[in-house]
C-alpha cells in the first residue's frame, strides 16, 4: 500500500509534539535551577510562572495531544489497511490544533497567561490563552471524528470479524478522550471566557473544580493508552514471542474507558465543594480502575516470559536475561513496566485519604506524577517513535546503541529527579512555589534534594537531545541506495481471535454504561450548584 | 386496561433486561482466558476489593473522611458576616468548650498570622478565602485542605506533637505564591491549661 499521505500526516503530528517537548525539557530543567535557589540571579517568581504554567501546558496537552493524533492515524492505517478517512478533514483538524497552541503559547510566553496548565478560576489568564485551548481541543475531536468514522467502516465492510486490536485500542481512545474534554470544555466555554470577556461578573469556583476533576482524571488515561497500546501491539513481537492474551487486552481497554471518567472527585478530597458522600463513591472507582493496569501488568510480563523462553531462556529468572534488550521497545517497555510499579504503590498512597492528607499539594504530587507520566508514558513514546520513524521516513535508524543510552539515562535521570522529589513532599515542601522563602527550620533539611534534582533533571535534558538528534539524523540521512522494506508489525496473540462477542468489539453498550456513570457519578454534583444558594466570584489578576 | 398495558410492558423490559445479562454471562464465560491469568484477575479483585473495603468501613465506622462540608459563603462580603470579621477570627472556645479556630486566606497570608493551640486536643478549623483559590497544609501533619472562594472549609484534628510549625499555602494563587505563610504553637496539653486564658493567646495573636 502506498501510505505516502498517511506518513506525512503521522510525522506532521509527532514533530509538533516533539519540538513541544524538548523546548519544555529546557523550562523543566531552568524550573528545578531556580526553584534551587542556586543561582540568585535567576530568582523572578514572573519568568519563572511564565514557564512552568508553558512547561505543564505543553507537556500536559501539546505533546501528548499531538502524538495520540499522529500515532492514531498511523495505527488506524496500518492496521485496517485502508487510507485514512477524508484526508482533508484530518488536515484541518492538524492546522486547527496548531492554531490554537500558537494562540496559546503567546500569552504564556509572554507572562500573560501564568495559571499553570490547570488554569483555576478565579485567577484569570489572557482570554487568548482560553481561546487556543479551546481549538487545540476542537483539533482533537475532529481526530477522535475520523477513528470512529474508520472503526465504523471497517466493521461495515468486515461483518463479524474482530476489529484489529491497535484499532480497538485508538477507538477506545478516541471515544475516551470525547467524553473526558468535555469537563473542561464547559468550564471554558461557559465560565473562562465569559468571565475574560467581561460577559459575566463572577464564577462559582466550586463548580469550575468540579468540571475540571471531570477531565483531570482520565485525561492521565488518554495520554497513558498510547503506551498500553504499545504493550499490547508492538512489544510481544518486538521480544519474539506472542501476545499472551487478546481477550484480556479488550477487556482492560475496556475498563480503563469505562472507569477512568466516573471518578474525577480523588482530585477534590481536600475540597469544601463536595460531600463525602459523593468522594467515597469517587474513591471505590479509583481502585477498580487499578485493575485494568494490572491485568496489563500480567499480560505484558507474560508475553514477555513466552519469548524470553522461546529464545532459550530457562528457569524462574532465566528468560529475563534471554530476552533482546538490545530490542528499543523491550527494553523501553521493561523500563517502564519499573517506573509504573514504583509509581502504583504511590497512587495508593494519593489515592487512600487518609495518607492522601499528609501529601496532598506537596511536592510528593510533581514527584509522582512525573515518574508515571514523564516516566512510564513517555518513554513508551519514545519506544514507539523509535520504531516507526524508519517506517514513516523511509530510511534506517540513525543509531541503535545511541537510542539505548537515551533510554537507560531517561530512567536513571528520572529516578534522580523524582526520588528526592517524593521526599520533599513527604518534609512538607509544598508544590508550586518558586522559591524557598519560608522563615523556619523545616526549610533546611530540603536544600540537598532540589540539588539532587538539578542533577536529574540535567540527565534528563542530556538525554532528550540525543533523542531529538536521533529522530532528526534519520530523517535527514541520504536515502538508501536499496529500497526500504521495513513493515509495521503488529503481534499476534496466542490463541488468534476469530471471533468475538459484540461487546468485545464495538463501543455501543459502553457508551451507554459510561453515560450512566457519569450520571449517577456528576448528576447531583454538579446540578446542586444551581440548588445551593452558592456566592460567585469575581475574576482576579496573578 | 391502562394498568396492565403497563404492566406488561414492565414484564417485557424486565424479560428482555435478564435476557440481555444472560447472553453477556454466556459470552463472557466463552472467552478464552488462560487459567493463570483467570487467578491473577481473581487476586488484582481481591486486593480492590480489600482495599475498597478499608475505605469504606474507615468512612462509615471510624469517621474518617476528608473536610466535606458543603458550606457557602460570601468571600467578597467577609468583614460584614459576623463569624469572620476580625475580631471574632483565631482561637476561640465555643458553647460546647470545644475549640474553634477560624482563619482567612488571602494573598498572601494566613490571618491572623499567629496562633496558638494545645497539644492532643480536638480543634475544629473553618477557613475561608477572601480572594482566589487557597490550599493549606501545616507540614508533617494531616491539617490540610483547599480553601475555595465561596465556601468554607471545614476541618477537625488534633496535634499529637507540642512545636512550633509553619502554616503553608500549598495550591499557586499567584505571583507571590511561594510567600505565602504563617506560624502555629502547639502549646503541651498541661501548660495550655495552666495558662488556661484563651483570652491570652488571642491577644498575643492579636499582636502579632
Ligand atoms: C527535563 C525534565 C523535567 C524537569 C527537570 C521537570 C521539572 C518540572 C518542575 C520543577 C515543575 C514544577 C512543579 C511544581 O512546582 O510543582 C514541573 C511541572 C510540570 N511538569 Fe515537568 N519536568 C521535566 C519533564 C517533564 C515531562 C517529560 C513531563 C510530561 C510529559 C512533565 C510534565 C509536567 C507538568 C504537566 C507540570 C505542571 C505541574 C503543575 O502545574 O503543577 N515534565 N516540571
Ligand atoms: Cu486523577
Ligand atoms: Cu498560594
Amino acid at each position: 500500500m502506498n501510505d505516502a499521505a498517511e506518513r506525512k500526516l503521522a510525522l506532521s503530528h509527532l514533530w509538533v509534539a516533539f519540538i513541544a517537548f524538548i523546548v519544555a525539557c529546557f523550562m523543566g530543567e531552568y524550573q528545578v535551577l531556580e526553584r534551587s535557589g542556586l543561582i540568585p540571579a535567576l530568582d523572578s517568581p514572573t519568568v519563572y510562572f511564565a514557564s512552568v504554567s508553558t512547561h505543564g501546558v505543553l507537556m500536559g496537552f501539546v505533546l501528548t495531544t499531538f502524538f495520540i493524533m499522529g500515532f492514531g492515524y498511523y495505527t488506524a492505517t496500518t492496521s485496517l489497511k485502508v487510507p485514512v478517512w477524508n484526508n482533508t478533514l484530518a488536515w484541518s483538524g492538524f492546522w486547527i490544533s496548531l492554531l490554537g497552541t500558537v494562540m496559546a503559547a503567546i500569552p504564556l510566553l509572554t507572562g500573560n497567561a501564568s495559571v499553570l496548565y490547570t488554569f483555576y478560576l478565579p485567577i484569570q489568564a489572557h482570554v487568548a490563552f482560553y481561546f487556543g485551548a479551546t481549538l487545540l481541543i476542537v483539533g482533537s475531536w475532529i481526530w477522535c471524528g475520523i477513528m470512529v468514522v474508520m472503526f465504523k467502516q471497517w466493521k461495515q465492510a468486515n461483518p463479524k470479524q474482530p476489529v484489529p486490536l491497535a484499532m480497538f485500542a485508538t477507538t477506545a481512545n478516541a471515544l475516551l478522550w470525547l467524553w473526558t474534554s468535555a469537563g473542561v470544555a464547559v468550564e471554558v466555554l461557559f465560565q473562562a471566557i465569559p468571565l475574560a470577556l467581561g460577559w459575566i461578573d463572577t464564577v462559582d469556583a466550586g463548580l469550575a473544580r468540579t468540571l475540571f476533576a471531570w477531565t483531570l482524571h482520565p485525561i492521565v488515561y488518554f495520554w497513558l493508552i498510547p503506551a498500553y497500546t504499545a504493550f499490547y501491539v508492538f512489544v510481544p513481537k518486538q521480544a519474539g514471542g506472542f501476545l499472551f492474551s487478546d481477550e484480556a487486552a479488550r477487556g482492560a481497554f475496556i475498563v480503563l474507558a469505562v472507569f477512568s471518567l466516573p471518578i474525577g472527585f480523588h482530585h477534590l478530597y481536600m475540597d469544601p465543594e463536595q460531600a463525602k458522600g459523593w468522594k467515597l463513591l469517587h474513591g471505590i472507582g479509583t481502585f477498580v480502575v487499578s485493575i485494568p493496569t494490572l491485568v496489563t501488568g500480567f499480560t505484558v510480563i507474560a508475553s514477555l516470559e513466552i519469548a524470553g523462553r522461546l529464545r532459550g531462556g530457562k528457569g524462574l529468572f532465566g528468560w529475563i536475561g534471554s530476552l533482546p534488550w538490545s530490542n528499543s521497545m523491550v527494553l523501553s517497555a521493561i523500563l517502564s513496566l519499573l517506573m509504573l510499579i514504583l509509581g502504583g504503590f504511590g497512587g495508593i498512597i494519593n489515592a487512600s485519604y487518609a495518607m492522601n492528607a499528609m501529601i496532598h499539594n506537596t511536592a510528593w504530587v510533581p514527584g509522582h506524577f512525573h515518574l508515571i507520566f514523564a516516566g512510564t508514558t513517555v518513554i513508551m513514546y519514545f519506544a514507539i517513535a523509535y520504531y516507526l520513524w524508519p517506517m514513516l521516513v523511509q530510511k534506517p535508524l540513525f543509531s541503535n546503541s545511541m537510542a539505548l543510552i537515551q533510554l537507560w539515562t531517561w530512567f536513571i535521570g528520572m529516578g534522580i529527579l523524582t526520588t528526592p522529589w517524593h521526599v520533599l513532599g513527604l518534609l512538607g515542601q509544598p508544590r508550586r512555589i518558586s522559591s524557598v522563602v519560608y522563615n523556619t527550620l523545616l526549610t533546611l533539611a530540603w536544600k540537598p534534594y532540589e540539588l539532587a534534582m538539578i542533577f536529574g533533571g540535567l540527565i534528563l535534558l542530556g538525554s532528550a537531545c540525543l533523542f531529538i538528534y536521533n529522530l532528526a539524523k534519520t530523517q535527514l540521512n541520504p536515502a538508501p541506495t536499496e529500497a526500504f522494506t521495513q513493515q509495521i508489525e503488529y503481534a499476534e496473540s496466542i490463541h488468534p481471535v476469530k471471533e468475538l462477542p459484540e461487546y468485545l468489539n464495538d463501543f455501543k453498550l459502553w457508551n451507554r454504561v459510561i453515560a450512566v456513570l457519569m450520571l449517577i457519578s456528576f448528576g447531583v454534583p454538579i446540578l446542586q450548584f444551581f440548588f445551593m444558594n452558592t456566592f460567585g466570584s469575581p475574576g482576579w489578576g496573578y | 386496561m391502562q394498568i396492565e398495558a403497563i404492566i406488561q410492558k414492565c414484564h417485557d423490559s424486565i424479560g428482555s433486561c435478564v435476557d440481555f445479562i444472560r447472553d453477556f454471562c454466556i459470552q463472557l464465560r466463552s472467552i478464552h482466558l488462560d487459567h493463570l491469568e483467570k487467578k491473577w484477575i481473581s487476586i488484582a479483585l481481591l486486593v480492590v476489593a480489600l482495599l475498597v473495603a478499608i475505605i469504606t468501613i474507615d468512612a462509615f465506622f471510624h469517621g474518617v473522611n476528608p473536610p466535606s462540608k458543603v458550606e457557602t459563603i460570601d468571600s467578597a462580603k467577609l468583614h460584614l458576616s459576623k463569624e469572620f470579621a476580625e475580631s471574632n477570627l483565631g482561637v476561640q472556645l465555643d458553647a460546647n468548650g470545644d475549640i474553634v479556630v477560624r482563619m482567612v486566606a488571602g494573598r498572601y497570608s494566613f490571618f491572623p498570622k499567629h496562633i496558638a493551640v494545645p497539644a492532643e486536643t480536638k480543634i475544629t478549623f473553618r477557613w475561608v478565602s477572601m480572594d482566589v483559590l487557597h490550599g493549606v497544609h501545616i507540614p508533617m501533619t494531616n491539617m490540610s485542605t483547599m480553601i475555595v472562594p465561596g465556601y468554607v472549609a471545614e476541618i477537625t484534628t488534633s496535634f499529637p506533637k507540642p512545636g512550633e510549625y509553619p502554616v503553608l499555602c500549598n495550591e499557586y494563587c499567584g505571583l507571590g505564591h511561594n510567600h505565602m505563610w504563617s506560624n502555629i504553637s502547639v502549646i503541651a496539653k498541661e501548660d495550655w491549661i495552666a495558662s488556661s486564658s484563651i483570652a491570652a493567646a488571642k491577644k498575643e495573636s492579636n499582636n502579632e
